[in-house]
């Protein structure tokens, strides 16, 4: 019942090893795209513009309220469609990017909100620009705490990654499939890509710890 | 010339007043915080502002910091409107632009410091003449160290706010607001946060400011022996109104108005 076989499994490894490649540009690529466009979206909320702040409100809420996949899909078969033709990768990119950086919005709006209203105030009394208040006082002080909750969002978007094999991203589920499909064998190559992807998950949470820590210092909070 | 509700498009002449309040409202919703108030500051003045809590008094700070908007009346700096700008003769509220333009006049002290905590005691100081007036760094940096040096604090330039006392803090709180050059600065009751024991440190750098400089004061403050020793007027303000103003040695020696002596003779109490 329960045969492990060892020389099937270091066969398929190579193969395993250059998807855990593709897994982690595909998340790599994914949260930048968040990282950016989160802020971005927390920024736009922030506008005198009630128009603007609404519109993006309502459009972060409509992408965290409907599933990742779902979203995956449409970018990739509706969007021809409307004429967007999109290779899978790009589409999984913008469709997981877009996702997670509603997610992210979220976490920097509860960081720039933990700025005390004093620290608004002495950048007024220094006379900056709006850009400058941003940029050199409130999102250094607002990163920190948003540090932790940015962290768990690197581990989300990377477990999320076969959502992407869906569309033929060739990414270590899409991988794992097709290895057990043309071998007839499954229990190695989803045993190995659970084992990868705990081996990636659980020191990444550590790193980031660190990092958290690391930040913390070198801006003296 | 006067726009048409009666304000002066600007003021001129040799008596300007450093700071002008002419008519200032303030409200919060159906609460009056400040009603009519009038009140000029000349250039060179030390001026105080006392008070029972709820009287306004820090209002009138922060409404020249342009912390707070306005709901009437007009203030001027240096003879030209903050509140307001001037448009096709008559006066109009103040944009971002303009207050841009009239707040580079004035520096202001907080109660609780409001340090940037991630930059050290001389980033702190440095960033507005960096990054708000153009200044290189070189020439911001020697900028700041000598006022770092002025209110005794060079020796903890590289230090972040978090490992300074709350004296240590304010002092660069005052270095980093001269270190933009302003010709008004408003202190806000800047030693109401601090342990007894560091009040003097901070008071004593205020003072040396006003032997040594011609710079135009408000401070707001609950200490009454330091108000009696260095203003040149003392503004006693009660609901939203001067209520008596002089000389300290008036004001507190003599003072005319019942809430005044009501207001002096419990603080006396207190201490």
């Amino acid at each position: 019942m329960f045969d492990w076989k060892w020389d099937f499994t270091w066969e398929i490894l190579p193969r395993l090893v250059y998807a855990t490649g593709n897994t982690l540009i595909a998340a790599g690529a994914g949260y930048v795209i968040a990282v950016v466009l989160g802020l971005m979206l927390a920024l736009a909320q922030r506008t005198p513009s009630k128009a603007l702040t609404f519109t993006v409100r309502e459009f972060v809420e409509f992408i965290r309220s409907t599933p990742l996949i779902l979203q995956i899909f449409f970018v990739f078969y509706v969007g021809p469609q409307f004429g967007i033709r999109l290779s899978p990768w790009m589409s999984g990119m913008i469709a997981i990017g877009l996702h997670y950086a509603c997610y992210l919005s979220e976490v920097y709006r509860g960081g720039i909100e933990s700025v005390p209203k004093g620290q608004w105030e002495a950048a007024i009394a220094l006379n900056m620009t709006t850009a400058q208040k941003y940029r050199r006082v409130i999102i250094p002080q607002a990163i920190p705490p948003a540090l932790a909750g940015m962290g768990n969002y690197l581990v989300g978007i990377f477990k999320d990654t076969p959502m992407l094999s869906v569309i033929g991203v060739a990414e270590l589920i899409h991988t794992a499939n097709a290895i057990g499909s043309e071998n007839y064998r499954f229990l190695e190559p989803y045993t190995m890509v659970g084992i990868i992807f705990l081996a990636i998950s659980l020191p990444a949470a550590g790193v980031i710890r660190l990092f958290e820590g690391y930040v913390r210092r070198k801006l003296g909070l | 010339m006067l726009d048409k509700t009666g304000f002066p498009l600007e003021m001129t002449g040799e008596d300007t007043p450093m700071v002008s309040f002419r008519k200032v409202r303030k409200s919060y919703g159906a609460l009056t915080v400040l009603d009519d108030l009038d009140l000029d500051v000349s250039a060179g003045e030390m001026v105080s502002i006392i008070g029972p809590s709820g009287s306004g008094k820090t209002t009138v700070l922060r409404m020249l910091m342009t912390l707070e908007r306005i709901n009437g009346g007009v203030i001027y700096v240096d003879g030209q409107p903050l509140t307001h700008m001037p448009k096709g003769g008559q006066l109009v509220p103040a944009n971002e632009r303009h207050l841009r333009s009239r707040r580079a006049d004035i520096g202001m002290c907080f109660q609780h410091f409001n340090l940037f905590p991630h930059m050290t005691a001389l980033e702190n100081c440095m960033e507005g003449p960096v990054q708000v007036l153009g200044l290189s760094k070189a020439e911001a940096r020697d900028r700041s160290e000598e006022l770092l040096e002025m209110v005794g604090m060079i020796s903890k330039k590289d230090q972040h706010p978090s490992r300074l006392s709350g004296g240590q803090q304010q002092r660069v709180a005052i270095a980093r607001a001269l270190a933009m050059r302003p010709k008004v600065m408003l202190f806000d009751e800047v030693t109401s946060a601090l342990d007894p024991e560091v009040i003097g440190e901070v008071t004593n750098v205020i003072r040396q400011l006003v032997s040594e400089h011609n710079l135009t004061m408000l401070m707001v403050t609950h200490q009454m022996g330091f108000a009696r020793d260095i203003s040149d007027r003392v503004c006693f303000f009660y609901g939203g109104r001067i209520e008596e103003q002089g000389p300290p040695a008036e004001l507190f020696g003599n003072p005319q108005r019942e809430r005044t002596q009501q207001f002096l003779s419990a603080v006396r109490e207190a201490v």
